[in-house]
């Protein structure tokens, strides 16, 4: 399997996969599939490049402060394989125009920050049918899975309801090492490449965690639950409503 | 019964930083009780006011989740290993 160099499989070559969110989880993920070869990348973020950013965000650079993200990111990644389509989308995903963003896309990939938006993408993937890299990270440590839609363990089958915001630090606060980043979102790109290329085995049902300080990754079983809310015997989230969406963002519920 | 149990970062606050600690109970809502005592304040993260998990937490004996095999009463063999996973919504913006 060589996804660096050619021959890139057709199904690579052709496939389209979303990263929403260019920051510390999504420039080396879309770095990492622009590499691979994957044919279309589009990119869902309305921030601008900030000085703080740099750190760990790493395919925005020292002049690109005060560009639209999308535009800082498109640039490099079209320099690094100018074969490749760059699709942006300037702006914020939410219920209104998520079925509208996620429509032309094979995979998607969260590479978010706060509560409700990994929330609403992930109902809105279970919904709409397409396969989902979920991460989250914070100061140390991250974690990451895969949902099939309805055949694999959604977020919502861990975590039934998004908690509500308490006194704990944002992630502004908190910190992020930079390089854990770059680990969480390496591995959501290789799920993407994967599933394009219908090899190797998923993280599905699978949570996979990364603890920087203890250099330790470990991964735990999940299941499917039935008392999901959006893919369990019982679904009573059958659509997006954007009141159920309304939190605060935060890295961590603890 | 003596456990291992794994910390995650948020929680290292209440463990002096130690990302494992051995914890001793018969069933992981013992073991709970037991690192409270050693680490007071850790129990309330982990727990509601009516002394179930929180939601937006799970606990894992060797890798499976406690949900699907009985929740606090889940039992706990000497040598298990207990993670402890919060959810993290983090992604650095």
């Amino acid at each position: 399997m060589k996804y660096a160099a050619s021959p890139i499989p057709k199904s690579v070559r052709e496939g389209k996969v979303l990263v929403v969110g260019v920051g510390g989880l999504g420039s080396p993920a879309a770095l990492a599939l622009a590499l691979a070869g994957v044919g279309t990348i589009g990119l869902v973020d309305s921030d601008r490049v900030e000085l703080s950013n740099l750190q760990r965000q790493i395919l925005h650079f020292t002049p690109d402060i005060g560009k639209s993200k999308v535009d800082s990111a498109k640039e490099k990644i079209q320099q690094l394989n100018p074969s490749i389509t760059v699709v942006t989308h300037n702006e914020w995903l939410h219920a209104g125009n998520l079925a509208d963003v996620f429509a032309a896309y094979d995979f998607i990939i969260d590479g978010t920050d706060g509560v409700a938006t990994k929330f609403l993408i992930n109902d809105g993937a279970v919904l709409l049918n397409k396969p989902l890299s979920h991460a989250g990270i914070v100061r140390f440590h991250g974690q990451a899975f895969t949902v099939l839609p309805r055949q694999t363990t959604c977020l919502r089958c861990l975590f039934p309801v998004p908690p509500h915001p308490d006194d704990n630090p944002t992630c502004q606060e908190a910190g992020i090492l930079g390089s854990l980043a770059g680990s969480l979102g390496s591995v959501q790109a290789a799920e993407a490449v994967k599933y394009l290329g219908g090899e190797g085995e998923l993280l599905t049902d699978r949570l996979l965690t990364y603890d920087a300080l203890a250099s330790r990754w470990r991964e735990v079983r999940v299941r499917p639950s039935p008392h999901c809310p959006l893919c369990g015997t019982q679904q009573t989230i059958t659509s997006i409503r954007p009141e159920s969406y309304e939190l605060e963002r935060l890295c961590t519920m603890l | 019964m003596s456990a291992q149990v794994r910390i995650p970062t948020p929680l290292r606050r209440f463990t002096g930083g130690a990302e494992a600690i051995s914890a001793d109970g018969a069933t992981v809502g013992a073991l709970v009780d037991h690192i409270e005592s050693n680490h007071p304040g850790i129990k309330e993260r982990l727990c509601d006011e009516a002394g179930e998990v929180r939601r937006f937490v799970n606990i894992f004996v060797n890798g499976e989740d406690i949900r699907f095999i009985n929740n606090l009463d889940t039992p706990v063999n000497e040598g298990d290993e207990v993670s402890i996973v919060p959810a993290i919504a983090g992604g650095s913006g």
